[in-house]
């Protein structure tokens, strides 16, 4: 019997404003425990919610990006449970009038394109965080409190762990390139829950799922897939019942455990949010936000091919990260060579990243030295493979200019004609029995000639030069035997 | 001259003349609190040394008063929040609660130079008719010291008519005002839903909370009104309108007003001394000049139980951020979260508080939410449609405040039914978000207050301003004190 994975998935994804969602707290991570909250972030009584209205205006970006349908009417919503790190032990968030609705995602899995269904896009606020580790008991950090996120939530279209990562990491970088969010998966900005289920391929019905949440790396998310379809797909055979329960991933045993079942599960009861009006939002609004949204990845990497001349493969390693577009795209705004750039930032850069384990961003030179590399290779002031070692010394705190690191190392070829001559005139001079192979017609001794070259000048001769010169004097000297 | 038993005009009309002095009023009146708050245990805090010294500052500075609520001692509701005093809602939950931040409708007070004297006694939370259920004291109405003042404003509207303070600020949820107003012999507004900021004030049912003052006649009530009403920006359900000056309409003339009358607000259940004062109104009314139409509120029969499914809805959801964790009372010994929630919750708050949360809990939960809390609303929506046809004919309607004058204390508080019925003539206006006022119109035959109820559509503060004060102007009722000794 062949078996179906079926997942829906839940993304949060934390947004970029500066402040929260409900009052003026800034949203700035890492600092000290409630230091970022306020009285309406701890719900004291008598507080009211104010929407930060920015929040509105990522939240349309993010559907335009998702290919939603922006609503020109969506609210507020109650979600009412307790827990510690709830203060108002409710969630204000959109349950019964989301603002973005029935979007897509096109992904590539396994070498086919397929489009996964954006059910919905709704606004809410984040939770605080608990510190458990204090010998005084848990204590609570309100900073997270009211921090404006966006849930996305998919239709069950994924049906592999491969393309549950591929989707994840496709609305990762939609969501990065408009701005909307940072995108820190280390600082919680991006969070999935995976709703999954198994059925007998070719079945209409689902069958019953479980719930995963909280998964916080696109690595985590792939294993809790193959884990928990893996052991729904066992019990399913030994005959036992899937129970429909919360799980949690354990990342560092690779195991889920159930958490809590569906007759444990939270009535919620979530009814309309009185303190706030709902969000009627006009045309005009959602077309300057859909004027204002920045080019995407697809987008990108068409115009790459189409006005850079790019193989399909380069623009889509590029437009990978924002970062990595944007240093593409500043490099060969100052100098016209988009090939060469994109496989110095494809190929050559990427060791040195992993090796200081660094991201792009993180690059300690500009696209502007990069540039300066580039032409000091152009122009034959050093080799290629000289420019290599160049590239890993900028790497290095406290690295000069490429210029400067070629001048300290003394790395710049030997490219004056006159000087070269005089050397290379010496060493066929030394060399007759060469100048008599090459008479004889045994070119490999061109290749002698330009070794005691190399040799003599401690490798810096340009290479393309020393042959060029070889040739010409050898040639010039067997002329004049003649 | 008793000075504490002036209104707010009289009293800051002699400031201005220099003829008494700031420390004199604010003496006058916390003589009185001094002398009778035991006695009626309006109030729950006050800082009559702040009082003094703030009265005395504006002596030595001379000033003359810079507008009408200026240097004036007045009494705020314990369900606002200012950063100088406890504020507890009448609730062992908090108890030992002092807000870090003012509510917006104190600050618009203090900046029109308004002296607080304290915090008044309230139903826990705001849910009761009669003040019964503070965990803290017993509030006695002034006329009779065997009856409740009403509630949940009750501290506020004894206050008022025991001149303990000039004036006060309740809150009206589902007639919280103008209840213990009728009880008590006192003007007491409803504004419309929106005119007044709710930030800073503990919330019963949001949706239905609105703040408004309980004053001694009417022109106290406009300049009050005056001050509190306007936008908030911390508030988004605050309405975004130009002010106004809301006396500008207190004239006598109200010829060709059209003043609704409706059976369904004088059923068999009324008092007959209560609909005697209500069929003598409308004589005064009708001498007036004005018009007596017959207006027909289908609305009324359904009211009740929307409010009390609505309001139980948001009042649940209101009262979970009492959970011990952060601020307020915490239970002493538990074994784990739950525990701690259990017994935070279960002893920190009061039965009626509880009812009121078990209520609207199962109205929102799954499988009951739509025959109660959605059909709830859709009635909601339908009395509204109702209310403003019935304004199509008229421009206010006239009816009982309450169908019963002050009940004895502990009559009722075993009988919740027959408390939340005590609710039925004011709770229509809470579920339009339209105005309504409550004023003295007559006395039973114990001497007890009649409440006469204008209700108006929506932001018609001033038809029913108008029309209340010239009643007001043609009658004494306001000028009766209750005996005190």
């Amino acid at each position: 019997m062949d078996y179906e994975i079926v997942i829906g998935m839940e993304i949060h994804v934390e947004m970029a404003t500066k402040t929260k969602l409900f009052c003026n707290c800034t949203t700035e991570f890492g600092g000290n425990e409630n230091t970022h909250a306020c009285p309406i972030c701890l719900a004291m009584p008598g507080t009211l919610p104010v929407l930060n209205e920015k929040v509105l205006d990522f939240a349309i970006k993010a559907g335009l990006a998702l290919n939603c349908e922006i609503q020109h009417y969506s609210k507020f919503d109650r979600k009412n449970y307790f827990y510690p790190d709830l203060p108002k032990a409710y969630q204000t968030s959109q349950f019964y009038y989301p603002i973005c609705k029935d979007g897509y995602v096109e992904i590539e899995a396994g070498g086919k394109k397929k489009k996964i269904g954006i059910t919905r896009i709704h606004i809410e606020e984040d939770a605080g965080k608990l510190l458990h580790e204090s010998v005084d008991g848990t204590l609570l950090d309100a900073n997270r409190c009211g921090v404006p996120l966006v849930e996305i939530v998919s239709e069950p279209d994924i049906r592999s762990a491969e393309e549950a990562q591929v989707f994840a990491e496709k609305v990762r970088n939609i969501l990065e390139y408009t701005g909307v969010s940072d995108c820190k998966m280390e600082e919680g900005s991006l969070r999935f829950d995976v709703n999954l289920s198994i059925r007998e391929k070719g079945a209409e019905a689902f069958g019953t799922r479980t719930e995963m949440k909280n998964l916080n790396s696109f690595r985590a998310l792939g294993r809790a897939v193959q884990y928990e379809s893996k052991r729904q797909v066992i019990d399913i055979k030994k005959g036992r019942e899937i129970i429909q329960e919360t799980r949690k991933w354990d990342d560092v045993k690779g195991v889920s455990s159930a958490m809590r079942s569906k007759e444990e599960a939270h009535d919620y009861r979530y009814f309309p949010e009185p303190d706030l009006v709902p969000i009627i939002l006009s045309e005009e609004r959602i077309e300057e936000a859909r004027r204002t949204l920045p080019e995407l990845p697809e987008a990108k990497q068409a115009r790459y091919v189409r006005d850079y001349g790019l193989p399909q493969y380069d623009a889509e390693v590029l437009t990978a990260s924002k970062a990595t577009s944007q240093f593409f795209e500043k490099t060969v705004a100052l100098y016209d060579e988009p090939k060469q750039i994109s496989n110095w930032i494809m190929v050559e850069i990427p060791p040195f990243l992993k090796e200081k384990e660094i991201s792009i961003e993180e690059i300690p030179f500009q696209p502007e030295d990069l540039v300066e590399l580039l032409t000091l290779i152009q122009k034959g002031k050093i080799s290629g493979k000289i420019g290599k070692k160049v590239l890993s010394l900028m790497f290095e705190e406290s690295a000069g200019s490429p210029s400067q690191i070629v001048e300290e190392n003394q790395w710049a070829q030997m490219s004056d004609a006159g000087e070269l001559s005089d050397i290379i005139a010496k060493i066929i001079d030394e060399n007759q029995k060469s100048l008599d192979d090459i008479a004889k017609g045994n070119k490999k001794a061109y290749g002698y000639l330009t070794g005691q070259v190399m040799k003599a000048t401690k490798g810096q001769a340009n290479p393309q030069l020393a042959n060029q010169l070889i040739r010409e004097m050898v040639e010039k000297k067997l002329n004049s035997r003649d | 001259m008793k000075l504490e038993t002036l209104t707010i005009h009289e009293i800051v009309d002699l400031l201005k003349n220099k003829e008494i002095s700031y420390s004199e009023v604010v003496d006058s009146v916390l003589k009185q609190i001094e002398g009778q708050n035991e006695k009626y245990g309006a109030y729950l805090y006050t800082d009559p040394d702040g009082v003094r010294e703030q009265a005395k500052a504006l002596d030595d500075k001379g000033v003359t008063p810079q507008n009408p609520l200026y240097g004036i001692p007045y009494g705020l509701k314990d369900n606002f929040c200012t950063d100088h005093m406890p504020m507890t809602c009448a609730s062992k939950m908090l108890e030992n609660f002092r807000p870090p931040y003012n509510a917006t409708a104190y600050e618009s007070i203090k900046n029109a130079g308004g002296i607080l004297l304290g915090k008044t006694n309230m139903d826990e939370f705001a849910m009761g008719s009669s003040t019964e259920t503070s965990y803290f004291k017993v509030t006695k109405n002034p006329w009779d010291l065997t009856k409740v003042p009403g509630g949940s404003s009750g501290g506020s509207a004894a206050a008022v008519a025991a001149n303990m303070a000039y004036y006060s600020l309740g809150t009206d949820t589902g007639g919280s005002i103008r209840q213990p107003s009728s009880f008590c012999a006192t003007v007491g507004l409803k504004p419309t839903y929106g005119l007044v900021s709710r930030y800073g004030v503990t919330a019963f049912a949001s949706s239905f909370d609105q703040v408004g003052p309980i004053t001694k006649d009417i022109t106290d009530c406009a300049l009050v009104l005056n001050a509190i009403a306007g936008h908030d920006a911390k508030d988004t359900t605050s309405l975004n309108l130009d002010k106004k000056d809301y006396t500008q309409c207190l004239t006598k003339d109200i010829k060709g007003l059209k003043v609704g009358i409706c059976d369904s607000f004088m059923g068999d259940n009324l008092q007959p001394e209560i609909r005697a004062a209500i069929d003598a109104a409308i004589e005064v009314y009708r001498d007036l000049g004005a018009e007596i139409v017959p207006v027909c509120a289908q609305f009324l029969d359904h009211a009740l139980a929307a409010y009390y499914i609505i309001s139980s809805a948001e009042a649940s959801t209101n009262m979970s951020r009492y959970d011990g964790v952060r601020y307020g009372y915490r239970a002493e010994d538990y074994n784990d979260l739950e525990e701690m929630y259990n017994k935070t919750r279960s002893e920190g708050f009061g039965l009626e508080v509880k009812r009121r949360i078990i209520l609207g809990s199962y109205v929102l939960s799954s499988g009951y939410y739509d025959a109660y809390y959605n059909k709830a609303t859709r009635v909601r929506t339908m009395i509204r449609e109702d209310f403003n046809r019935m304004f199509d004919s008229c421009d206010v309607l006239l009816t009982p405040t309450t169908a019963n004058t002050a009940f004895g204390l502990g009559e009722r508080t075993d009988d919740p039914l027959a408390m939340y019925l005590t609710d039925v003539y004011t709770v229509p206006a809470n579920i339009v978000g339209a105005p309504a006022l409550s004023m003295p119109c007559g006395f039973d035959k114990n001497g007890l207050p009649i409440g006469l109820q204008l209700m108006g559509p929506v932001l018609c503060e001033e038809t029913i301003l108008k029309a209340a004060f010239a009643f007001e102007s043609a009658t004494d009722f306001h000028t009766q004190q209750p005996k005190i000794d």
